[in-house]
């Protein structure tokens, strides 16, 4: 950015604003071009050591990128579908690759839920239940911690603190430990995404039971209602098309949250793709990166169009 | 408080019809949701089986490894030999160092003459002629013993000083004592005596009390004392695991020289004290000692947790960065392209919905399991998300400054700088450091599939279900860096987008 010399007519005192200015102008653009360098060397830095770190050097990978892309290529385009609806593969020769209708789950004699659709469900009812454990406690919290409601900053701080740490609490390890107290099962999975939930909603909740109205309430507390009375009348009503909303954007990330949680022991369909590509299944692969791909869409555009009947076009805000 | 008459209530009802005769669904909504959520809670309850598996579950297994986060064990073991003789053994990386003498242990210890049989792997080398006995002299136990040679290197006689008599002060109010051919066993008000022949264990008396345990008469009885530990009685050995607080040797371990001692003998051996390792500085080799402490592994756990947060960082940044002009492409105000609009919007659509799981399984076999990988998938996934909030922050801006720009006959570029950036770019950082912040969170369990990072690391540790010390440890510098991060994170908000109401 150039700056001109001052202009003739400037007067004495309208010089000094204009040099002032222009001293702020060159300090603001000192400080950004700081922030930026220092914002680039971080990232240099960061990029050399993780590639130092890294298992694989980033250029020596870099030709071999999609190598195992072609690996993934199945023999035919109707494998993929075969592996998604467990019919019997032309393929087949006895291995675990070929295999598709061993993983069927029977519902009764002849009809049969094919294996990754089941564990979808499985998947997808490990975010629904989750969701909904975590909400009904992050509505119970949030009025604790909201400063409107609970005068008393003792239980609002506790009820903060308990859910910062609940949210930041790593969910691998919640994950982990239940594994080993429940043994295998999409259970552990079911209490990581709880608790992890508990924290994240509860802190959007008490933020928008912060922004409500208080007349309503205040009205009740001058017929003489108790807490509850108040909170249940006075808040709830308001607040409830938000707490749904968020609950809804929730369920999204709950969803995506699941498959990863079950990719590291938590069952359900993040366990099968983790295993099909660690051992090249390419059709396998596919046909579950299809299925997720597809519910992850489903679920998104679902949980859009209800929050926008719900709440009109808000803006759209992520929260983990 | 006067009553209304009925045909005021009449009216007051004819006045406001939308909230005395509500259509059925805005009536009965709550209810059926409500409804609806109970009988899917049972429907999960028996999907999920939670009630089987909630009754199997090893609960007393919870409060072992919940204990193992803040304390450890030590597990001296009391093997009995038929002649009445002891020997209190250690395991290997006991976190007493190689030869403890904890005064809690309390050994009395005579001079007898026995007959040991000979170790098998030693017997079964009878090729070693004439240097059989030096060589068994040189293994045997140190305290003056004098070998007897024997023919067939089967069995000695020894003299030397053993343990006759061991007792164990568990805590203030427990001890086990053990001495030949019984144990003894006092908690409280309450005492066990339990006879050991080396085939069989037979408690005194007919009920045991309430903290000790027998399966089956003759085998083991498991004594649990609480916090203080547990210890099992078998017929020939008396294992004993006393719990202490706290974690063990976190800073130097028992190989350490430094291992031991105080941390004012410490800080007086590196200031002056004689090397040593006359190689380097006692500064050096202490810290060096901590770096590479085998127990707690810091260097490593360090590195771990610099590649987790290496990963969100630059995945973040980056993503902000290709996200940042490819939203001015999907924005329908900015490029009045409808192809390029769609073609970006679904390109972000694209990398949104493929899950970072897949992003990061994909990457974790392209550049093999580390840093690179979570990045990638970091990147990947966030150029989707922040690209689809970049552009509908574009869309939603005040035309007002675009089109004063724009009448001053600015070029192109100049429009979207002084008329376009100014307005969005608050919301684009704030946005990013919101990444930034839970990408710290999602990058643990990343790694954890397999993207490197400290995710991996936690994982391998709650695998063996016995490190749960060093969990305990990993998790408390996450909660550090989360929280700290946090607060960057907020206050850098607060100061782009003015002072938030927390």
């Amino acid at each position: 950015m150039a700056f001109n010399s001052f202009p003739k007519e400037f007067s004495e005192s309208g010089a000094l604003i204009e040099r002032h200015w222009q001293e702020l102008a060159a300090r603001r653009w000192l400080h950004s071009w700081l922030g930026f360098g220092l914002l680039f060397l971080a990232l240099g830095g960061s990029l050399w050591f993780a590639n130092e770190t890294n298992a694989g050097k980033f250029f020596d990978r870099l030709p071999h990128l999609f190598d195992f892309v072609g690996d993934m290529v199945p023999r035919d385009g109707f494998e993929v579908f075969r592996a998604l609806f467990d019919l019997a593969s032309p393929y087949d020769d006895g291995s675990f690759k070929y295999n598709y209708p061993e993983g069927r789950f029977y519902v009764t004699e002849s009809l049969y839920i094919p294996e990754y659709f089941y564990k979808m469900l499985e998947t997808l009812n490990i975010a629904i239940f989750s969701t909904i454990v975590g909400a009904l406690l992050g509505f119970v919290l949030c009025f604790l911690a909201a400063r409107n409601l609970m005068p008393n900053w003792l239980v609002r701080g506790f009820a903060r603190r308990v859910m910062e740490v609940l949210r930041a609490f790593p969910e691998v390890v919640l994950a982990g430990f239940f594994l080993a107290i429940l043994s295998l099962g999409p259970l552990p999975a079911v209490i990581a995404v709880s608790i992890h939930t508990v924290g994240a909603l509860g802190k959007l909740f008490f933020e928008v039971v912060e922004n409500a109205d208080m007349k309503a309430e205040e009205g009740l507390r001058a017929a003489g209602a108790n807490w509850t009375e108040r909170v249940w009348f006075g808040i709830v009503p308001q607040v409830m098309p938000n707490f749904i909303s968020y609950f809804l954007l929730r369920l999204e990330i709950n969803v995506r949250a699941s498959t990863i949680i079950g990719a590291v022991g938590g069952g359900g369909i993040g366990e099968l793709l983790r295993l099909s590509i660690g051992q090249n299944h390419a059709a396998k692969t596919l046909a579950i990166v299809l299925l997720l791909f597809c519910t992850i869409i489903a679920v998104d555009q679902l949980s859009a169009w209800a929050r926008r009947r719900l709440v009109g076009d808000q803006a759209f805000r992520l929260a983990q | 408080m006067s009553k209304l008459h009925l045909s005021e209530m009449a009216a007051v009802e004819a006045r406001h019809p939308e909230i005395f005769t509500r259509p059925f669904w805005s009536r009965f909504r709550m209810p059926l949701i409500v409804l609806g959520a109970i009988l899917y809670g049972l429907y999960c309850w028996w999907f999920f089986a939670i009630g089987a598996v909630f009754q199997n579950a090893n609960w007393s297994l919870a409060g072992t490894y919940l204990a193992d986060w803040v304390s450890y064990e030590v597990r001296p073991e009391i093997r009995m030999a038929d002649d009445g003789t002891m020997q209190i053994r250690y395991p290997r990386f006991s976190p007493l160092g190689d030869n403890p003498n904890p005064d809690w242990v309390i050994a009395m210890r005579e001079t007898v003459t026995h007959r040991i049989e000979a170790p098998a792997a030693t017997a079964a080398q009878p090729a070693v002629k004439k240097s059989a006995t030096s060589f068994m002299t040189a293994g045997a136990p140190l305290g003056g013993s004098t070998a007897a040679p024997t023919g067939e290197a089967k069995a000695e006689v020894r003299t030397e000083e053993v343990v006759t008599r061991a007792e164990i002060v568990m805590s203030g109010s427990a001890r086990i004592e053990v001495v030949p051919g019984e144990v003894l066993v006092r908690y409280g008000d309450e005492s066990l005596r339990v006879f050991v022949d080396g085939k069989t264990v037979l408690p005194d008396g007919d009920a045991l009390p309430g903290w000790a345990t027998q399966k089956r008469p003759g085998e083991k009885i498991v004594l649990s004392f609480g916090m203080a530990g547990w210890a099992e009685i078998e017929a020939d050995e008396v294992s004993i695991r006393k719990r202490f607080l706290g974690w063990a040797n976190f800073v130097f371990d028992t190989q350490s020289p430094f291992f031991g001692k105080s941390a004012s003998e410490v800080m007086s051996l590196i200031a002056s004290g004689e090397r040593i390792d006359p190689s380097r500085s006692n500064l050096s080799l202490a810290w060096n000692n901590v770096l590479y402490n085998s127990e707690w592994q810091h260097l490593d756990v360090w590195t771990k947790l610099l590649q987790t947060i290496v990963m969100a960082f630059v995945g973040t940044v980056l993503a902000t960065l290709v996200a940042f002009p490819l939203a001015f492409m999907a924005a329908r105000n900015i490029t009045s392209n409808w192809l390029s609009n769609q073609l970006t919007k679904r390109f972000f659509d694209f990398l949104r919905s493929v899950d970072m799981l897949i992003w990061a399984l994909f990457f974790t076999r392209a550049f093999g399991p580390g840093p690179l990988a979570g990045m990638s998938a970091i990147f990947f996934t966030d150029t989707g998300t922040l690209g689809k909030l970049y552009s509908e922050a574009l869309e939603n801006i005040d035309d007002k400054q675009r089109e004063g720009v724009k009448s001053v006959g600015a070029p192109g570029v100049a429009v979207q700088r002084f008329g376009v950036l100014p307005q969005v770019l608050p919301v684009f950082a704030s946005q990013a450091l919101y990444f930034w912040e839970s990408n710290t969170r999602s990058a643990t369990i990343i790694g954890a599939v397999g993207a490197g990072g400290i995710g991996l690391k936690l994982w391998e540790a709650m695998r063996t279900n016995s490190d749960w010390e060093n969990v305990a440890y990993m998790v408390l510098l996450i909660l550090i860096v989360v929280f700290v991060f946090d607060a960057i994170s907020n206050a850098l908000r607060a100061r782009l987008i003015g002072r938030m109401r927390t």
